[in-house]
């Protein structure tokens, strides 16, 4: 409880209360006078309007899409399982002006899409173009967060007892019955999770929107960064942020309302449930989950890979070997060899204390009592809060001793794991709250000290779902380029800045690096998570 | 899967130590299993990426803290000279484009994040002598710095470099089309060229906001949004960062179908310099009615302790080393009067004599009126 606590309070709390008090206190004391007037903006109520409803529907659209693939995923086994799950995580770590770069070339006039159309339909063939279209938001977050329903979910449905569900076919159930009688109430607290996780992420979406949707549509994070990076008006931004936090609240409680208490039931090893595809319906279902992947994730990334490997005539390794090649010696150039090792560095470090803080909270959470579940929600708190905002408030807040923090390493895994800690307690609590009570009370009645019941009992059962957080905390973690932005980088720039700094100058051959830099973060984040989900910790199903 | 295999084996042997292991280390950092035993230790023995830090040969040796921009570079050896002259190391530290690196250090006035400050240009220099971030040093170097470029008579910022902010066109497509290349912002809103236009947010991107001066200074407060409404009827494109424009959108450069790009005068240079193999002509032109020049300047941060050294480092950005290094580091021009252009600049670089060029104050003025003019009139 105390670690949670104290890491929310000094990586979060001080410094959004600091940056927001700094903004609500222009002249040394509250004055809310501006708050009617920017609330009763119209351009400010459209703007908050669009950011609710863009993420209400991105959120549906996800689980739509998502639900199925982390059936899939968790409960049949095929060959290159492991390889799909870690693939489908690599779009978290893309910084979006890469993605949107791959989404504005299939989405535009001359996407493949359209160039089968043509194909088919000849002249009469309409030139589909959803560049700077809400579809093409909609679309690009269902991509990015694929993964969070399939990881969540998966992590609880993998340990599902099948034997539930064929009793229940035995005694004569469809399958429909099945899944909407037995299946559906033990995953439903998982399947909430991840869409409050999913609400969150778009509800904040800043990159997508811009770059996607076109400058004339702005959420609320797109308005809060411009008012605090590009205006300073920390008046405005106080009032915006404020406005963010109360609806992200408001989804929080809703989301508070519909977690029943899961039912505990018996859980079984991940790899004992797992089963290979036999009849050809299940085979027509996987093949249709493995399609939806090809499409809408290997598809775009597929689209960056072509591109870093097209040269002026034809293709080759070009603008690999100019990346490793001899760098031309100035300052800010940056070996791409020392990028990689700092993002993964600052990646395994994120990873270590998200697990460390979200599993301390996980715990706290899944006792009985408000103050867990008060933790809980409270660590959701980050996602749903502007980067920008957070990143001023470092500035402001962690500059004076005794936490004087600017600058110092320390920080970079720190604000990065604020971003993987909830996602760490999502994965770890429907799992730690469905473990049988009684298991526990036996442990205890057999004399085992409370710290021994956890380490037999809780910690073998949960070791899988938190290797499955790692995984894709350290994702998160790496992906991080909100409020990491405004920290040190200078001395240790990480593969998104290098890609950025590319992107940034004029000239074919930067374009060309830039791509391969972003083919190389992928490739490096997919091994860095497969292995991730290859380590094991603790043996379930012993009992 | 001899991959498999070797992952396995070891694992397997220490699986029940790593149990054991984590188990602990989860029960004991929780603080909640043994309230005697807190161990926030737990967290803070992870140490940041391999040091990078030289020896600590000096131990008295300065470092500054060089605050600036993302675009900012310089060469190793170049910066070293410095080092080797002064005995004073410089620390890098960027912080976003130019508008949110002033707004940071202004919001750390009290607690600077740095001794000296590069990158405050001519669109954000009234609010940052308005905020009075920086301290003022008249470096003898400036007798060699041409005139204009000195903006602040008090000199509390001192010009480094120059830059303008130009339309690029796509010499190829122009050709093909038979097209005239645009003459004047006025010709933009012809209908001969609808739909070949792509600019960027003046609200998001910093060359996006140079444009917008120019037109601006070219149709006046009164007339420029209508310059931008007759732009929105023939279909211009807005994307909100540079990247996006050039890279997506611009067909000479891009994947797009626009000829008419927001870009630099030094972007054709770039492009010679930065392809492979370099071909004689850049395959993009510039059209000189229609640049804005930017003007960027280093100061001394109110607040550092070491304004010696500091006052050094602005004397070298003014350095013959420095200036001859600006071009190919960050394709600007350098304000110095005799500093030598790389041949690559000198070939293919454009510089226009009567670029726009408001003054300061001015900007500082009119800057957030005019971008809400421009969003509501061009966006909404």
């Amino acid at each position: 409880m105390l670690v949670p606590a104290a890491f929310l309070l000094v990586f979060f709390v001080l410094p959004v209360g600091t940056i927001l008090l700094t903004g609500l206190r222009p002249e040394g004391r509250v004055d809310l006078g501006a708050l009617p007037g920017i609330i009763g903006d119209p351009v400010v109520a459209r703007v908050a309007w669009f950011t609710l409803w863009q993420a209400a529907a991105s959120t549906a659209l996800t689980l739509l899409v998502g639900l199925p693939g982390a059936y899939v995923l968790a409960r049949m086994d095929f060959p290159g399982r492991n390889l799909l799950r870690a693939a489908i995580t690599v779009p978290f770590v893309l910084p979006t002006v890469v993605v949107g770069s791959a989404f504005l070339a299939l989405l535009g006039p001359r996407s493949p899409l359209n160039t089968a159309l043509v194909a088919v339909l000849g002249d009469a063939a309409p030139a589909l173009d959803l560049r700077r279209t809400v579809t093409a938001i909609l679309i690009a977050h269902v991509f990015f967060n694929y993964a969070v329903i399939v990881r969540t979910v998966g992590g609880l449905w993998s340990h599902l007892d099948p034997r539930l569900e064929e009793a229940a076919r035995t005694l004569g159930a469809s399958r429909w019955q099945v899944f909407r009688e037995v299946s559906w109430p033990l995953v439903r607290p998982a399947v909430s999770s991840a869409a409050a996780i999913v609400f969150l992420f778009t509800f904040t979406s800043f990159g997508v929107v811009l770059i996607l949707g076109g400058p004339a549509r702005a959420t609320l994070e797109v308005e809060i960064y411009r008012a605090t990076v590009q205006l300073l008006d920390l008046p405005l931004a106080s009032v915006l942020a404020l406005l963010q936090l109360a609806a992200v609240t408001a989804a929080l409680l809703v989301y508070g309302r519909l977690q029943r208490r899961a039912t505990s039931q018996p859980l079984r090893s991940a790899a004992s449930t797992a089963r290979r595809v036999r009849t050809r319906g299940e085979r027509a279902f996987l093949g249709a989950n493995l399609l939806v992947v090809a499409v809408l994730l290997l598809l775009p990334l597929a689209v960056l890979v072509e591109r870093s490997l097209a040269t002026g005539a034809g293709y080759g390794f070009d603008h690999y070997a100019a990346l490793f090649g001899p760098q031309r010696n100035t300052v800010l150039a940056i070996a791409p060899v020392d990028a990689i090792r700092n993002s993964v560095v600052y990646g395994l470090g994120a990873t270590v204390v998200a697990l460390v803080v979200g599993g301390c909270a996980a715990v706290a959470a899944s006792r009985p009592g408000w103050p867990g579940r008060a933790l809980d929600r409270a660590l959701m708190l980050p996602l749903g809060t502007s980067a920008a905002t957070v990143g001023f408030g470092f500035l402001l807040a962690l500059a004076r001793p005794p936490l004087d923090l600017r600058g110092s390493r320390l920080l970079i895994p720190a604000a990065q794991a604020l971003i993987a800690v909830p996602f760490v307690v999502r994965t770890l609590l429907p799992v730690l709250r469905s473990i049988d009570q009684r298991l526990r009370e036996a442990a205890a009645t057999l004399g085992a000290p409370p710290r021994r019941v956890w380490r037999e009992v809780d910690f073998p059962i949960v070791g899988r779902a938190a290797m499955a957080a790692a995984g894709f905390s350290f994702a998160i973690a790496v992906g991080e380029f909100g409020a990491t932005v405004f920290l040190a980088r200078g001395q240790t720039p990480t593969m998104p800045v290098a890609i950025f700094r590319l992107l940034g100058r004029p000239g074919v051959t930067n374009f060309g690096q830039a791509m391969a830099m972003a083919t190389i973060l992928m490739l490096v984040t997919a091994a860095a998570i497969a292995l991730i989900d290859r380590l094991r910790v603790g043996q379930v199903g012993r009992f | 899967m001899s991959l498999s295999k070797r992952w396995t084996t070891p694992s397997a042997r220490l699986r029940p130590l790593a149990a054991v292991l984590a188990a602990t280390l989860v029960a004991v950092a929780c603080g909640d299993a043994d309230p005697a035993v807190e161990q926030p230790d737990a967290v803070e023995d992870e140490t940041g990426p391999g040091d990078d830090t030289p020896p600590e040969d000096l131990p008295e040796q300065v470092t500054l803290v060089l605050v600036t921009h993302d675009s900012f570079d310089v060469e190793e050896e170049v910066l070293a000279t410095f080092t080797e002259q002064t005995g004073v190391r410089v620390d890098i530290a960027p912080a976003g484009d130019a508008g949110a690196t002033v707004n940071q250090a202004i919001l750390t006035k009290d607690a600077p994040l740095g001794d000296v400050l590069f990158g405050v240009d001519n669109t954000f220099l009234s609010r940052a002598l308005d905020e009075e971030l920086f301290v003022a040093y008249e470096s003898p170097a400036l007798a060699d710095v041409d005139p204009q470029f000195v903006l602040d008579e008090e000199h509390r910022v001192t010009p480094v470099d120059f830059g303008d902010v130009c339309l690029n066109y796509d010499r190829a497509w122009f050709e093909e089309s038979d097209l005239e290349v645009p003459a004047s912002l006025q010709d933009l809103t012809s209908e001969t060229y609808a739909g070949l236009l792509t600019v960027m947010n003046p609200a998001t991107s910093s060359p996006g906001l140079a444009f917008l001066l120019a037109t601006v200074e070219e149709f006046g407060e009164d007339g420029y949004l209508d310059f931008w409404s007759d732009l929105r009827a023939n279909d211009v494109l807005v994307t909100d960062g540079w990247s996006e424009a050039y890279y997506e959108e611009f067909s000479a450069t891009g994947e797009g179908d626009r000829p008419l790009v927001v870009s630099y005068a030094s972007s054709p240079p770039a492009e010679v310099y930065f392809a492979d193999p370099q071909p004689d002509e850049p395959p993009t032109g510039v059209i000189e009615a229609s640049c804005f020049r930017q003007v960027e300047f280093a100061g001394i941060l109110q607040g550092t302790e070491h304004e010696d050294e500091a006052r050094l480092l602005i004397d070298f950005l003014l350095s013959r080393e420095f200036q001859e290094n600006l071009p190919l580091t960050m394709f600007v021009f350098p304000v110095v009067t005799d500093a030598q252009l790389p041949e690559v600049f000198a070939t293919h670089a454009v510089v226009p004599d009567d670029a726009y060029q408001l003054e300061p104050d001015a900007i500082g003025e009119g800057r957030e009126e005019w971008i809400d003019g421009w969003t509501r009139t061009v966006i909404r």
